[in-house]
């Protein structure tokens, strides 16, 4: 017998794995919540049928969602994780003793859940004492914050669902009160490639812009992911992602990983044309 | 209310019935159910335009209703509390006309607030009433016009005992609601009726804890606008008679005006939406009141704004206020409540209701997600971060008393002159002037044009109010009594 998930990229183009067997099946205030076992991807999480992650994909996402600002800023203490219920980012957080206080703020207590017991390779380090975890809206979250952070990771899901409100000036503004003067925000910032991705990514895109001094964008390569090709914004009150990049110190924590080096961290910022010209229609006055 | 009847629609069910019945179609509308016109059937829906029918025996016909119109009208009544119910297709504007063309003829005096909409003035206009203004309450630190002083009421009707009729915003636009128990005793004391403008209190008669509706109170007639936070479509309202009103007489006056061919789409969605209020009205409303509890409580903790509720109440212009609403004043973050409305839609995708000179009005309602009101709040707090500043300087008030020289009807027809706005002053205007949103009149037909007045006009049209009322579409010129 022969067991499929598929995710549609499109209307005309979908994404399949064999499935060895469905791990869990749940329904939460939010959203469906699936974690399956997989021939080639190991375990894998869904929510309402969208991927989220894989075993085997996950540390390029994660990796480059944390390593990138920490090396442009090693002094950073203070951090503000939202969504991020897998776990993967918490994980990579913890790698530096430096790291003094981490809020994770997502929306779905019961995603937290099912990750602590299913995939502990992600989950594994939410009970760090240094992490301190709060069930409710980003949105609401930020807006009770006012330079408190060095960072900021919006790690969410897509613009439509529970994660609606984290693609928004609103959200936007809101983290930039929060974050401290050398602040940094990281944004999944969705694909360049289909055209309901690509608007995706230029609304966020240009509802961040509108709010940060310094706003750019880095690709990534996810095999599981729509297009496989995907961004993450940059944003910040002061410093160059590349520019600023430290990568002498960052070098010299000696810190092992497996996507993440301080060359590609320069050679990620440089994007192809149509995405240049994407986003360039992006920052436009008249965009919407 | 009988709650067993109530699950039933009957006009729905006719429509219903209607489509599976598969008739063969050789009359209005030419579009056949969609398919002479298949962009629109595209743009709106194959079921949208099968539904969109003519009158016909099995679907009654609204101007003389004998058959499902009539039982839709009737569970709608005892829904309502009333005597007797009338489905209208052009919004609560022609519930008001209708209360009024009833209750006055040429001209009989009819009290009523100042601050009403412009449907109230616009029958003024039709009928030859004169009105009898009452100078609303006005709160000094919102700037906004509250409901009746009973004194004044009192007062009036003693002046006027030959007034026909005392209308009532029940409530105003913001969600304010005058004494109208002790209203409706006085005026039946002086053999007055009572009509309340609902075009915002449809919610009253089936939401806990609400103000008292008007079939409540014992008025005679009230105008609701089911369509604002009923769950109708746009333009339907349902117009609401009690035992003192004939009326038969009432569907006549309606039929002077009303359209032959009414919208079978706008009657489906009133049968629908009061099916869907008499059974779960409570919990809709309760969610309601919950999200704009927690919208004012969020909102007045970021400073400047101040989303005001039932602590208003006193006893008298403020008698009640209703908890659905959720107006906020915004002077003191040194934002003009339009500024605010502006770039709420501009700046964040945001549109709400309305914004004035002081105040900005956000409907919410059992159809919105915590989302949408955390959106409203966020974005509230960054508006004050980004563009706030000092009030000082700022206007102050929404409501100025008028001048009235001359009754609605005489001053619109009267011979008359179009004059540029800034040379109006001391002269009688034949026209109106309002912001819209919330359409209620700066300057009515017969009023005086004061220094106050032209300054609130500049001041509006400054801060980017969206003016209207007069012949001038670009309302630079104004048109007054021609001088002899």
């Amino acid at each position: 017998m022969e067991l499929w998930f598929s995710e549609p990229h499109t209307k005309n183009a979908k994404f399949s794995i064999q499935i060895k067997e469905s791990v869990l099946t749940r329904q939460s205030r939010y959203q469906r919540i699936d974690v399956l076992d997989t021939y080639d991807f190991g375990r894998i999480l869904t929510l309402d049928g969208y991927m989220m992650l894989t075993e085997k994909d996950e540390f390029i996402y994660h990796e480059m969602m944390v390593h990138l600002p920490m090396a442009v800023n090693p002094d950073i203490r203070r951090v503000l994780v939202i969504g991020a219920g897998d776990g993967g980012t918490i994980r990579e957080l913890t790698r530096y003793p430096t790291i003094q206080h981490i809020d994770m703020v997502e929306i779905d207590r019961e995603v937290v859940e099912v990750c602590k017991e299913y995939l502990p390779q992600t989950a594994c380090k939410l009970e760090d004492p240094r992490v301190h975890i709060y069930y409710e809206d980003g949105l609401k979250f930020v807006r009770y914050h006012n330079r408190e952070y060095d960072l900021i990771l919006v790690d969410s899901t897509d613009p439509f669902g529970p994660g609606e409100g984290l693609f928004t000036k609103e959200f936007y503004g809101n983290c930039y009160k929060a974050l401290t003067e050398n602040g940094i925000l990281i944004n999944q910032h969705e694909s360049p490639y289909y055209p309901m991705d690509a608007k995706a990514m230029q609304r966020a895109h240009n509802r961040l812009h509108g709010v940060f001094e310094i706003c750019k964008c880095y690709q990534i390569h996810i095999p599981t992911y729509p297009s496989g090709h995907w961004l993450f914004g940059f944003a910040s009150k002061s410093l160059d992602p590349v520019k600023d990049c430290q990568a002498d110190r960052w070098n010299a924590l000696g810190l092992t990983t497996r996507y993440y080096n301080t060359n590609l961290h320069k050679g990620c910022f440089a994007l192809p044309n149509y995405v240049l010209e994407l986003l360039k229609q992006s920052e436009e006055k008249d965009f919407h | 209310m009988n709650q067993a009847k109530q699950t039933a629609a009957p006009l729905y069910e006719a429509l219903l019935n209607h489509r599976l019945n598969r008739i063969v179609h050789l009359d209005v509308p030419g579009h056949k159910g969609g398919r002479g016109n298949k962009e629109l059937r595209d743009f709106l829906g194959r079921t949208c335009l099968q539904s969109d029918v003519n009158s016909m025996k099995p679907l009654d016909n609204l101007c003389h209703p004998v058959g499902v119109i009539k039982e839709a009208q009737e569970l709608a009544a005892d829904a309502f509390g009333a005597a007797n119910a009338f489905f209208m297709v052009n919004g609560a504007t022609a519930g008001v006309q209708a209360m009024i063309l009833s209750s006055c003829k040429p001209g009989d005096k009819i009290i009523l607030p100042r601050n009403v909409h412009r449907s109230a003035i616009n029958a003024l206009v039709l009928t030859g009433a004169y009105p009898v203004y009452i100078n609303p309450g006005v709160d000094q630190r919102l700037g906004i016009a509250l409901g009746m002083a009973m004194e004044d009421v009192e007062r009036t009707m003693e002046e006027h005992p030959d007034a026909k009729a005392i209308l009532v915003n029940n409530p105003t636009y913001y969600g304010v609601c005058s004494n109208l128990r002790e209203i409706v005793r006085l005026a039946h004391r002086h053999g007055m009726l009572v009509l309340c403008d609902e075009a915002h209190g449809t919610h009253f008669y089936f939401g806990e804890d609400m103000p008292l509706s008007g079939m409540a109170a014992g008025a005679d007639m009230a105008a609701a606008s089911v369509h604002k936070t009923g769950g109708s479509l746009t333009q339907s309202s349902i117009l609401l008679c009690g035992e003192r009103v004939n009326a038969d007489y009432v569907r006549q006056i309606i039929n002077l005006t009303q359209t032959t061919s009414a919208s079978y789409l706008l009657m489906s969605s009133l049968d629908i939406a009061r099916r869907n209020l008499a059974l779960h009205g409570i919990e809709m409303f309760r969610k309601t009141c919950d999200y704009v509890r927690y919208a004012r409580e969020e909102i007045n903790q970021i400073g400047g704004y101040y989303a005001f509720g039932r602590e208003l109440c006193n006893g008298d212009t403020v008698y009640d206020f209703d908890p659905t609403k959720l107006s906020i004043h915004t002077r003191d973050v040194g934002l003009a409540g339009i500024e605010v409305y502006d770039l709420l839609r501009d700046e964040y995708d945001i549109q709400i209701e309305f914004g004035d000179i002081g105040n900005i009005l956000a409907i919410v309602s059992a159809g919105d997600r915590e989302l949408e009101i955390e959106r409203l709040i966020s974005a509230l707090s960054e508006i004050k971060r980004l563009h706030g500043g000092d009030p000082t300087g700022m206007f102050d008030h929404e409501y100025i008393p008028p001048v009235v020289k001359l009754p609605p009807q005489q001053a619109f027809y009267s011979p008359k002159e179009s004059v540029p706005m800034e040379e109006s002053l001391g002269r009688v205007c034949t026209e109106f002037v309002m912001c819209y949103p919330p359409g209620i009149p700066i300057l009515a037909p017969g009023e005086l044009v004061t220094g106050e007045i032209l300054q609130y006009i500049r001041y509006a049209r400054q801060k980017g109010c969206f003016l209207t009322g007069t012949e001038d579409l670009t309302i630079q010129r104004l048109n007054v009594v021609k001088s002899v």
